[in-house]
């Protein structure tokens, strides 16, 4: 079974944002760690590698890659991978994760996590990705479940069968983005109580929780959006409190990345998640 | 057996809306589901749009957002991003836009895309100390080649385009005379400095390693150049003057 090997307390973190710059370094609580999305320190100098400087001798860091494309058919850019083992040699983050999604292809970079099919040949190709980032990078990873708008017809495996199969293979620990587990399966129309059920629990390193938007598919079914864009809905905080109770303290953080809200609102969705977490902390 | 979609199947038909949805994409039903394959279509243009928006606020100011928007379209499935540094994404806008038939009676617009692009580079350039002040008191200053920061960058516009940028975002209205600008960045904010058209010849030439006596004979007349050399200096500009020993 995969022993989860990073180091992020079993508290709330927070999405950095470098508008929190100032409130963060004036008092985090009840944040206790932050997560930034990799891409965003990959320039030579300047402000934002001052402030993750800065950052990183007060908090933990999760550092969390959005442009890995670690689902895509084609091997991994070796550029970027090294700007991530810069990035990782560097900061000594407690955690590095990436997702299960593409995102490059050819020469583009296409900006958005997009869907594999679950076969036993993207199992093949993604396993030797993850192989090869935690062999260049020394360290384990967390790979996260993506939240999904459509299926593939050509699809062999489930969701959480793929991802228990990664882990296993690799040795690679998993993020579960409760928030894309009900997304999933409101739009995919499956129990997500029954994907938490069956997930493998123990291979968790970091719990995601973020807000999306509602719409509807072709035919009025709903159709939910990961927007990153407000507070977490309700059904997802009763998802998240379902997963603990079985699970355990996780180190779990709020993401909130666009219409980026005042200091205040994210702290007051990070106690909420804390409050939850303190009884099953006991 | 089902067919499978590849992955350049997927993302040609995602950027391009005239592209029928690959067969075997699937709602919960098994049937197919356009409006669910219309999701990634939407995150990809409103991700790219949005860091568009970031990096050219006096461009889209100039003209207007639906404008701004509708060109932004149709550059990104033009040039979609090479690299997942989007902080480095439009080196191509300025030019683009020099090209784009719909925007050509504004002829400054791809100097401010330009000077733009130019801040985002300055802004995320690498760190390095600059010399003390008191360096510059030495008397055989004029002697000195001049070792520039990173984030210093020169441009030369045929219009005001530093100050169309600045007007663009608020500021007072633009003079009417060609430009040469000088980025510095003092702190982690660059700045842009407008000067007479031929200024950025001395930068030029001290950054081909004449040394900064020489190099200022090339100044225009109308350059004030205390002014010049004290941007520089307050502007963290100049990382070393290195004298040759004799």
């Amino acid at each position: 079974m995969t022993h989860i090997e990073q180091s992020l307390p079993n508290s709330v973190g927070v999405g950095y944002k470098p508008q929190h710059f100032s409130d963060i370094l004036a008092g985090a609580a009840p944040v206790t760690w932050l997560e930034i999305h990799a891409e965003n320190y990959m320039g030579a100098g300047g402000r934002p590698l001052a402030q993750l400087r800065a950052l990183s001798d007060h908090f933990p860091l999760s550092v969390h890659g959005v442009g890995l494309s670690i689902g895509g058919e084609t091997r991994l850019d070796p550029d970027h991978l090294g700007r991530l083992k810069y990035l990782n040699d560097w900061l000594q983050p407690a955690s590095f994760s990436e997702h299960l999604a593409w995102s490059t292809h050819d020469m583009g970079f296409y900006n958005d996590l997009l869907p594999l099919p679950y076969t036993e040949t993207t199992l093949r190709t993604v396993c030797d990705h993850i192989d090869e980032v935690q062999n260049t990078l020394g360290r384990q990873m967390l790979l996260e479940n993506p939240s999904s708008y459509l299926a593939f017809a050509e699809s062999t495996l489930s969701e959480v069968d793929f991802l228990a199969e990664v882990t296993k293979r690799t040795g690679c620990g998993l993020l579960l983005d409760v928030n894309n587990v009900f997304i999933s399966a409101t739009n995919l129309q499956m129990d997500a109580r029954a994907y938490i059920d069956a997930f493998p629990l123990a291979a968790v390193g970091e719990i995601h929780l973020g807000g999306h938007d509602e719409d509807i598919d072709d035919h009025g079914a709903p159709l939910l959006i990961d927007s990153h864009g407000r507070e977490v809905a309700d059904p997802v905080w009763a998802l998240y409190q379902h997963t603990i109770a079985k699970s355990g303290p996780k180190p779990t953080l709020i993401e909130w990345d666009t219409d980026v809200p005042e200091w205040s609102v994210l702290t007051a969705e990070a106690q909420r998640a804390a409050d939850l977490l303190t009884p099953v902390s006991a | 057996m089902t067919q499978t979609i590849s992955q350049k199947q997927f993302i040609s038909a995602a950027m391009d809306p005239n592209k029928p949805v690959p067969q075997g994409i699937v709602g919960p039903d098994g049937g197919a589901a356009p409006k669910r394959f219309a999701v990634y279509q939407n995150n990809i243009m409103v991700g790219l749009k949005a860091a568009m928006q970031d990096g050219f606020p006096a461009v889209e100011s100039l003209v207007g957002k639906d404008f701004f928007a509708a060109m932004t379209d149709i550059y990104i499935r033009k040039t979609p991003p090479r690299s997942p540094i989007l902080a480095l994404y439009g080196a191509e806008f300025a030019q683009f836009i020099a090209q784009f038939q719909p925007a050509a009676g504004l002829p400054y617009l791809a100097e401010v895309a330009t000077l733009e692009y130019a801040l985002r580079r300055s802004y995320h350039a690498a760190d390095a100390a600059p010399i003390a002040a008191e360096s510059f008191e030495n008397p055989n200053v004029f002697s000195a080649r001049v070792q520039f920061a990173p984030a210093m960058l020169v441009l030369r516009f045929k219009f005001p385009a530093c100050d169309i940028r600045r007007a663009a975002l608020g500021g007072p209205k633009p003079t009417a005379q060609a430009q040469d600008v000088i980025i510095t960045r003092p702190d982690l904010d660059p700045i842009a400095t407008a000067f007479p058209s031929g200024t950025a010849k001395i930068i030029e030439a001290l950054q081909a390693g004449m040394p900064l006596g020489e190099a200022i004979e090339v100044a225009p007349d109308s350059l004030d150049l205390t002014t010049f050399i004290s941007t520089l200096i307050s502007g963290a500009a100049i990382t070393k003057l290195e004298y040759d020993h004799v």
